[in-house]
């Protein structure tokens, strides 16, 4: 066991420094690099019939916490994955979460048996009016189709093969940059992945007229994936002005909307808030896609709970469309877990466990607030060269800090700061007294590393 | 059953977009007003408007997307108890899927699970994400469960274990790996079984054929067909067994049997894909429900095992079980987990906490595994009880030769009665008994009440219809 730093550390980051740079926003290329030989071989002594199956280099954001995990530095810190962190550095499980859990676990009568493919239907119902209104038309019509799905991924997963299987386009477009697990859905889903721009790197905001122009070129028809708030990995989102301005370029060109919605009320620490952008994409009478997640915003990460919607011209389609999607579910999972589902639905159906639920939401959203003013002021405080500003402009967990890769792995070499490759840090997992810290390796890193 | 590829032949994009043109004018920017759309567009061909009651609002100017969309028809298993619910007849019986009933006909949720449940909440564990490859405490005590912990490929740490989303999103992970290491790698299953099998695995793009299995002459297993079938697939394929309890015949092969099959695939290279769902459901003994795996692990061979939880903890919407992957290296098996948490990130990231604790918990700890062990005989021996009073009715209703006792040797939640899909037809339209078309009852769903009721069905279905 070696401890500090040392050839051992240094082969343990460049090991991840390979698997970060290794892995590129294409699957289609890894799988190309996998030499795949169907030699069938004896099953004894040392052939495998799994021999030419080579390792894979860990996911690129889990990975960090696994690297994360191995280090024995006490200053270590974590801003690699977005999990929310009190102010003690501590996971966190709403009360609103812990009293409904307590509810269901302590109602005798709640059985186990499978749910319908679709999921829960209480659920199902309330995460379409948490996303859409309340009052929203198209639910009232009958024109949305929700099926509880495994969290975002799951439900980004599902509607990605249903359009594979029924959507004459197969090609989507993604921001760049996105999340990194998002080309991975759908390329395995069976859909093409091109990128249109997004960020630019000179104003640390939105490129809005590559993003125009790049949209305007797509084919009529093509699929585009839209953050609809606390756009991940950047925190930049377009304005509400902007956001008309893309609805209506979509809707001329044919465009179909896929939002990702998983932070809902985690961004500006109001749901209506955080859902503007759907909604005025749905407001038009037009179709869309949406995948929720309740990860971030009720803390629920390991229950895997989520729902796609999908907004349709009428509730004959959306019907149809609807018993496709279980012919998508069945071969994948069956049916979905009931128990975060449930904790959602309970939550949300209560008028005084939802008023609860927003408060402790909003009070999370808050705190990222405060450390994003923190470290901002800390940074200014250290005189570090540049501008800083964005980190207070951007929105959501996260803060693309514009930090490149050596810079990244001198943070996590010499001050033990784990973070994803693209400069990426979660603000929820600061806190007051570990802003300092941050501060001076980010300090460091632009003053000593170029 | 795949779903169709359509084309949308009726909405294709260039329509859409010169309809979008001629309304491009009328689009306003900012607010969007209906009354004024709908006053200039009433006499417009191109906008449809919509009357909901006092409502009437223009529909946006092309049709849908998915307007050459199908309906899909309803699973034809989990399809059956939705029909079972909207029938209205008292004497209606529920034997469609395979989820375990009371003698009083109703769900049970096992005293362990409740009182691992209440464990939990009392620790206030948290919420986090699990890895990629599930909890490791569930891992841990899943394979020993299915191997027996002393097992050589458990001490050399040959198992790739990755909890996956009950019986079937192992399987579909395990078939993912198929796809991207085997191309072109056929998997052949029994005829019949699970019907989710083929979905499962036309899904994930794996070619997959029959091997012959149910014996409707003798209602047992063509034996011969079946190693036969086995010889004749292409080198290096994957033979999918049922572990025990075949779903849906209830036939599996005898321990001598099982020593003939694993022969034949070794002659021929092939890789065993074991389907277990039913350990210590089908007998009532854990250990007993896994020999058929452990024989072949005994041999060296390599292997897939997909678990599920559903039944013998009654876990079903909790959606835990596992992927085993037996590699003849420690080193293999490390790759192989690495490949699959890699083909399990873009489908859902990781697994769910809940039901994986329960286990983990329940299995974990001596005192709530030894009741486990308990309940489950309990559960097992209802089922063998009313497959008894099942063939008793059966026999003394019986009038011609007919020999019911297929009924006895059969083992596990269903059974394979051998009716037609015009007989199991008539078993669900005269007497409101539901089950799946292939003549499968899930003896789970039957009470030792109900026998008579049942066995007189059955005999009515079986000779009165062809």
């Amino acid at each position: 066991m070696h401890h500090g730093f040392g050839s051992p550390t240094d082969r343990r980051l460049s090991a991840l420094v390979r698997h970060l740079e290794g892995s590129s926003s294409s699957s289609a290329m890894e799988s190309q690099n996998q030499t795949i030989s169907a030699s069938a071989t004896s099953a004894f002594g040392d052939n495998s019939v799994f021999g030419h199956v080579v390792r894979a280099p860990e996911d690129p954001i889990l990975g960090v916490t696994v690297a994360y995990n191995k280090d024995p530095s006490p200053i270590k810190l974590n801003l690699g994955v977005g999990a929310y962190r009190t102010e003690e550095g501590k996971p966190l499980v709403l009360n609103v979460v812990r009293r409904a859990e307590q509810l269901l676990v302590n109602d005798s009568s709640r059985i186990k048996e499978y749910l319908p493919i679709v999921g829960l239907a209480d659920f199902n119902k309330l995460s379409a009016k948490l996303i859409l209104g309340a009052d929203s038309p198209a639910i009232q019509e009958n024109r949305v189709t929700t099926v509880q799905c495994l969290s975002g991924t799951g439900s980004l997963r599902v509607g990605a093969e249903f359009l594979a299987k029924h959507y004459h386009q197969h090609t989507i477009y993604i921001p760049l940059p996105t999340w990194g697990n998002h080309p991975k859905i759908f390329t395995l889903a069976g859909l093409s992945v091109k990128t249109y721009r997004y960020y630019d790197p000179a104003t640390r905001g939105l490129n809005f007229q590559g993003l125009l122009e790049d949209l305007g070129s797509a084919p009529s028809g093509a699929i585009v994936l839209l953050h609809a708030c606390a756009h991940n990995p950047t925190g930049v989102d377009p304005t509400l002005q902007q956001w008309e301005q893309i609805r209506q370029l979509m809707r001329l060109k044919g465009l179909l909307p896929f939002f990702d919605s998983a932070y809902q009320g985690f961004a500006s620490g109001s749901l209506d808030a955080d859902a503007q952008s759907v909604r005025m994409f749905v407001a038009d009478g037009g179709e869309c896609l949406v995948a929720q997640s309740f990860a971030k915003n009720m803390g629920l990460y390991g229950e895997r709970v989520g729902a796609l919607s999908i907004v349709c011209k009428t509730a004959d389609v959306a019907s149809r469309v609807e018993s496709q999607l279980k012919l998508v579910i069945r071969p994948m999972y069956s049916s979905p877990p009931i128990h975060g589902a449930s904790i959602v639905a309970t939550i949300l159906k209560d008028r005084n466990m939802y008023n609860e639920w927003t408060i402790e939401l909003k009070a999370m959203a808050d705190r990222i607030i405060r450390m994003r003013q923190q470290l901002f002021d800390a940074l200014r405080a250290r005189g570090t060269p540049g501008d800083w500003s964005h980190i207070i402009k951007q929105i959501g967990m996260f803060t693309f800090t514009g930090l490149n890769m050596e810079q990244v792995v001198f943070m996590t070499k010499e001050y033990h700061i784990y973070m994803t490759s693209d400069g990426r840090i979660s603000m929820a997992g600061l806190s007051s007294k570990t802003v300092p810290h941050l501060a001076d390796a980010i300090h460091a890193a632009v003053t000593r590393v170029v | 059953m795949a779903s169709a590829m359509l084309p949308l032949a009726s909405a294709s994009p260039s329509a859409s977009l010169s309809l979008q043109n001629n309304c491009k004018a009328k689009m306003k920017l900012g607010s969007f007003d209906h009354s004024t759309l709908l006053k200039k567009e009433k006499g417009n061909p191109f906008i449809k408007t919509k009357s909901f009651g006092r409502i009437t609002m223009a529909v946006a100017v092309n049709v849908s997307r998915f307007e050459g969309i199908t309906m899909a028809p309803p699973d034809p298993i989990l399809g059956v108890s939705e029909a079972f619910k909207a029938d209205t007849n008292e004497m209606k019986l529920n034997l469609g899927v395979g989820a375990y009933r009371t003698e009083e006909l109703q769900p049970y949720v096992l005293n362990v699970v409740k009182k691992a449940e209440n464990l939990m909440l009392e620790r206030g564990e948290n919420k986090e994400y699990l890895p990629i490859e599930g909890l490791a405490a569930f891992n841990k005590v899943t394979a020993e469960l299915l191997f027996g912990a002393d097992n050589p490929v458990i001490q050399q740490q040959r198992v790739a274990t990755v909890q996956g989303l009950s019986g079937t999103g192992s399987l579909r992970l395990a078939a993912a790996l198929i796809e991207r290491y085997f191309p072109g790698a056929k998997v052949i299953i029994s005829s019949p079984t699970w019907g989710n099998h083929k979905n499962i695995f036309n899904d994930a793009r794996v070619p997959w054929s029959e091997y012959r299995y149910y014996d409707p002459k003798t209602v047992g297993l063509d034996f011969d067909g079946m190693i036969s079938d086995i010889k004749a697939a292409p080198e290096g394929s994957f033979v999918l067994l049922h572990g025990c309890a075949h779903n849906p015949t209830g036939i599996d092969p005898t321990p001598e049997q099982w020593e003939k099959i694993a022969d034949a695939i070794q002659e021929k290279n092939h890789i065993p894909f074991f389907d277990v769902a039913y350990q210590g459901f089908a007998s009532g003994s854990l250990d007993v429900d896994a020999s058929s795996v452990r024989l072949f692990v005994a041999r060296g061979m390599e292997l897939l095992v997909a678990q599920s939880y559903s039944k013998n903890l009654g876990l079903y919407a909790e959606r835990i079980g596992a992927i085993n992957v037996v590699c003849s290296s420690a080193d293999a098996a490390t790759r192989v987990k690495s490949q699959l948490k890699r083909l399990a990130r873009p489908m859902y990231s990781n697994p769910p906490i809940h039901g994986a604790r329960i286990v983990a918990n329940v299995v974990g700890n001596p005192a709530l595994f030894n009741e486990w062990k308990e309940e489950m005989e309990l559960m097992a021996g209802r089922i063998k009880n009313v497959r008894q009073k099942l063939y008793d009715s059966l026999s003394a209703k019986e009038k011609s030769a007919k020999d019911w006792s297929f009924i006895l040797k059969q083992i596990g939640m269903f059974s394979f009665t051998g009716l037609n899909k015009a007989q199991s037809d008539n078993m669900t339209n005269k007497w409101h008994v539901y089950m799946t078309k292939d003549g499968r009852v899930s003896l789970a769903g039957l009470s030792s009440a109900k026998c008579e009721y049942l066995a007189g069905a059955i005999i009515d279905s079986y000779h009165n219809v062809s």
